[in-house]
């Protein structure tokens, strides 16, 4: 009978073995999996028992820990001592609403669960000791100062601006309005939804800089021009005659209204003063000879039809191109097979069915600044560890080169004559050479425009590129509302030493 | 060292680690509980003494390490009881020493012969069947989950099934005793009286709901079956019908069955209904990781003190104790259970009739089985069925039961150990 005892015996703890192995599964293999789950009820409230790791921007802390205990238990609830300022990207943490933002995105490093190698061995130490887990911090590339400024400049208007450094691709400004206190997300959320602003959907938790898609109007033209250059068919000298309109398809298509009715017109002018300009029948022109496939892969070279991969939440981000939308309202990214999908004279212009981020026209900003380099943009500085010492520093990165150098300093000297005596004149600062591209498009009211101004300076040594957009501008321009916006926020980081 | 100078030191070293238990709870949560919680550690010494004491007189030459391992899996589960809820600990210790007299009159009882259990085979197997009967009459039981699996005593809660399940071991182990030589010659009609009651005992657990006990009591007959008569045949064709019984009980059963299946197979589409027990459970046991939160300090509440996952402190104890204890500590645990079942094994291939081999075979088998199916369902390894988690989980009766599983091994060895001495 022993044989048979035996045989059962190894039954019996076969079985009991399996249960470590399962055990084993579920604590390391399928752990991570499991305690990035929604309904796990168990992390919702255990997140809350980690020493939360701070956001910081420059000086100010825009994200720290309040100390509650209860029950015998102590948990680390958010506070957010700015408030509004950079709300939307340093997003929240809460129990009853999740998290948005950086909170989300870097939620693994802020609670010291992410995967290096130095952050959990720290973890598993404190573990055994039983002392209180205590999260990364993160370091915001944004500048407070002129953070805080582009918010008061956008005010009660809906809209965005975005600052990079030229040569590293850092977010120094990253402003969406109208914006929220993330204070309130968690016991006072309806009066988030409360916020006005001037435009239909004021949508205060929306990111419109990495989120937000506009019609780009004639800040597009910088691309347009990009490609005409590039393509080597076009100098900035080359000559065109605008009569008011451009004729295509056998229908005129007219330049910027007068306010005094009627197109302007004119006469004979070259690209360059097409551009300062923002001449509509020049570009038509140009989007007719190159085709919309060219103009659309100079844009894909610039970023278009790809997501910028800033650190915030990936559904907090998106791509920038054409979109096709059907009668029920959804839009979709289309990228045309044959150039007769798409009207090229109107897409050299920046209106079509083409839809812009804030952040993707500050990049092309910065990439025409940057000798044609598109850098990659990234708005966390560096990782700090919780007994101080660094974890990570973002090294920048080029994307990829959009245009030559050639092209990017014939564009510069035409953005320059656009701030010079162009549409741009409001966005000239005193002893500094701002490079500049206004853009006013057209929305499906009429009158109601997306008022742009994209810009770089100084032009004899880029450091600082800025987008801002204006949505529902009534009858306004780009160079009136968005230039002087974009020149403040110049201004602010050019004091900067090192930005 | 002789067998119960070596149980004393174990007992020792078992009653040190009780005491850190206790200790590391308090340090964890002593802004809400008081320093009273020290005195459990007291406790357990001097029931460990008690026990020892006993087991000197009664049983000298019984194995010397099942005792320490019961009562170290005892002190863990009231440590973790205590840490869920300070009142249930003090019921839970009301238990153990009610465990602890059924332990010594077991030993008293039978320290002479224990095998005069086996003239009252049939009694014990009917015994068994109304036991499992109770909680389904109409007045006396009560339905708990779903399951009518308690009745009430006097104010006390009694899970009837649990002794049940002895009385079935050692009727199985009796009759196969004595029918085996036949039954493995194939003479198929001495199955007779065997599948009456057992199956007996199988209708009654599917009436009542019992779903974790039927198969629990499946599992021993096979094994128990199995070393009697050597017969790979009754174990094919038991797993046949199992298997043919458990479809037609999916497809056509209780829609309970139904629940428990679809929440094992995708419990996290189910996570707000039939899953959520399952999924935070398994919440709870991957929120311990490697190391685990440390005794105390883990999370299965909300922040207004609602308890998270359904049944914490009897069914799903082990998902609090691997969040608490992590990796390195559940498995140190498991460990504990697979000693535990070695020597019970080893206990049943030294004895020297066959009943006492049946009997201890049977015991262990069911205690390491029973282990399986709860942890088991726990970690998605099979559908999670509500049974309690041996030495461990909340409750009285398994408690008690189990306690004279431990007093029915340590005597199947001291007679083993003096004939082989």
């Amino acid at each position: 009978m022993n044989d048979r005892i035996r045989r059962i015996a190894v039954v019996g703890v076969a079985l009991l073995a399996a249960l470590i192995v399962g055990s084993t599964y579920w604590q390391t293999w399928a752990e991570g999996e499991l305690s990035a789950r929604r309904d796990n009820a168990i992390q919702l409230v255990a997140q809350f028992k980690i020493d939360r790791g701070d956001i910081h921007a420059g000086a100010l802390v825009l994200a720290q820990n309040r100390v509650v205990k209860t029950r015998g238990q102590t948990f680390y609830f958010r506070t957010y001592p700015h408030k509004k300022l950079a709300a939307d990207i340093v997003g929240y943490s809460t129990q009853g609403r999740s998290r948005a933002g950086i909170e989300r995105s870097l939620n693994d490093y802020l609670t010291s669960s992410n995967s290096d190698l130095h952050t959990l061995l720290t973890r598993i130490a404190n573990s055994f000791e039983g002392a209180t887990v205590r999260g990364n911090s993160v370091w915001l590339t944004l500048v407070p100062g002129a953070q805080y400024l582009a918010q008061q400049a956008l005010g009660s208007e809906c809209g965005a601006a975005v600052a990079l450094d030229v040569k590293t691709g850092k977010v120094l400004v990253m402003a969406t309005s109208p914006t929220y206190d993330p204070n309130l997300v968690e016991h006072h959320f309806d009066q988030i939804g409360k916020t006005q602003a001037h435009c239909a959907g004021p949508a205060p938790l929306i990111n419109r800089a990495t989120a937000g898609l506009y019609v780009p109007g004639s800040s597009f033209k910088l691309v347009t021009a990009a490609a005409a250059l590039e393509s080597g068919q076009f100098t900035p000298s080359s000559p065109f005659f605008d009569p008011g309109y451009c004729i295509e398809f056998g229908k005129h298509v007219n330049n910027f209204a007068l306010e005094s009715g009627g197109p302007e017109q004119f006469g004979n002018v070259t690209l360059a003063q097409g551009l300062q300009h923002s001449i509509n029948s020049v570009f038509c022109n140009v989007g007719k000879k190159l085709g919309a496939t060219k103009i659309l892969d100079q844009a894909k070279k610039f970023g278009f039809y790809s997501t910028p991969n800033l650190e915030t939440p990936p559904e907090e981000q998106r791509t920038s191109g054409l979109y096709n939308c059907d009668k029920h309202g959804r839009c979709r990214l289309f990228f045309p097979q044959h150039d007769y999908q798409v009207d090229p004279g109107r897409l050299a212009f920046g209106q079509e069915r083409l839809q812009v981020t804030p952040l993707q026209m500050a990049m092309v900003a910065a990439a025409i600044g940057n000798g044609g380099v598109v850098m990659h943009p990234y708005v966390v500085d560096k990782i700090t560890k919780p007994g101080g010492g660094v974890l990570q520093t973002t090294k920048p990165k080029a994307l990829g080169r959009a245009i030559s150098p050639q092209t990017a300093s014939e564009l510069t000297t035409m953005m320059e004559s656009v701030v010079t005596g162009g549409t741009g004149t409001a966005a000239q600062i005193p002893g500094v050479r701002v490079a500049g591209k206004t853009g006013t498009g057209e929305t499906s009211i009429p009158g109601v425009n997306q008022a742009w101004f994209v810009c770089f300076a100084p032009a004899d040594n880029p450091r600082i590129a800025v987008a801002v957009t204006l949505e529902n501008q009534l009858h306004k321009t780009g160079g009136e509302v968005a230039a002087p916006i974009a020149k403040s926020i110049l201004e602010a980081l050019l004091k900067q030493p090192t930005a | 060292m002789s067998y119960r100078n070596r149980e004393l030191a174990n007992l020792l070293v078992v009653g040190v680690i009780t005491g850190f238990g206790f200790a590391s709870v308090y340090i964890a949560r002593q802004d809400v509980i008081s320093a009273s919680s020290l005195s459990y550690g007291i406790f357990f010494l001097c029931l460990y003494a008690v026990a020892h004491v006993v087991t000197r007189f009664t049983v000298p030459n019984a194995d010397p390490y099942i005792l320490p391992l019961g009562g170290l899996l005892t002190a863990v589960g009231v440590t973790e009881i205590y840490r869920i809820n300070p009142q249930d600990a003090l019921r839970q210790s009301i238990w153990i020493v009610i465990g602890l007299l059924a332990f010594t009159g077991t030993l008293v009882l039978l320290r002479r012969d224990y095998r005069v259990l086996e003239t009252y085979k049939y009694i014990c197997g009917l015994g068994a069947v109304g036991l499992l009967v109770m909680p389904a009459l109409p007045g006396l039981g009560q339905r708990v989950n779903g399951a009518r699996l308690w009745i009430h005593v006097g104010g006390l809660q009694i899970q009837p099934g649990e002794f049940a399940k002895l009385l079935l071991i050692v009727f199985l182990a009796g009759y196969l005793r004595e029918k085996r030589e036949v039954l493995a010659q194939g003479r198929l009609k001495d199955l007779g009286p065997l599948l009456l009651i057992w199956g007996a005992a199988m209708l009654v657990l599917l009436e009542t709901s019992d779903l974790g006990s039927a198969l629990l009591y499946f599992g021993i007959f096979l094994a128990v079956t199995y070393v009697a008569t050597g017969r790979g045949l009754y174990v094919g064709g038991g797993l046949a019908m199992f298997a043919a019984g458990a479809t037609a009980v999916y497809k056509w059963g209780p829609s309970r069955v139904h629940q428990r299946v679809d929440a094992w197979l995708d419990p996290w589409h189910y996570v707000h209904t039939i899953g959520y027990q399952t999924a935070q459970g398994l919440y709870s046991i991957a929120n311990g990781q490697f190391g685990g939160t440390g005794l105390g300090k883990g999370t299965f509440a909300d922040t207004a003190g609602n308890v998270l996952i359904p049944d914490l402190k009897t069914d799903m104890i082990f998902s609090a104790l691997a969040q608490e204890l992590g990796l390195i500590g559940i498995s140190a645990f498991l460990l504990v259970y697979m000693v535990f079942a070695l020597r019970g094994f080893r206990i049943a291939m030294i004895a020297e009739d066959g009943f006492s081999k049946l009997l201890a075979v049977g015991l262990t088998f069911g205690f390491a089985f029973q282990t399986f199916i709860i942890v088991g369902g726990i970690l998605r390894l099979i559908p999670l069925t509500g049974i309690t988690l041996p030495f461990v989980s909340y409750g009285g009766s398994s408690i008690v039961a189990n306690f004279v599983v431990l007093a029915g091994l340590l005597l199947v060895s001291d007679r083993a150990q003096v004939r082989t001495a």
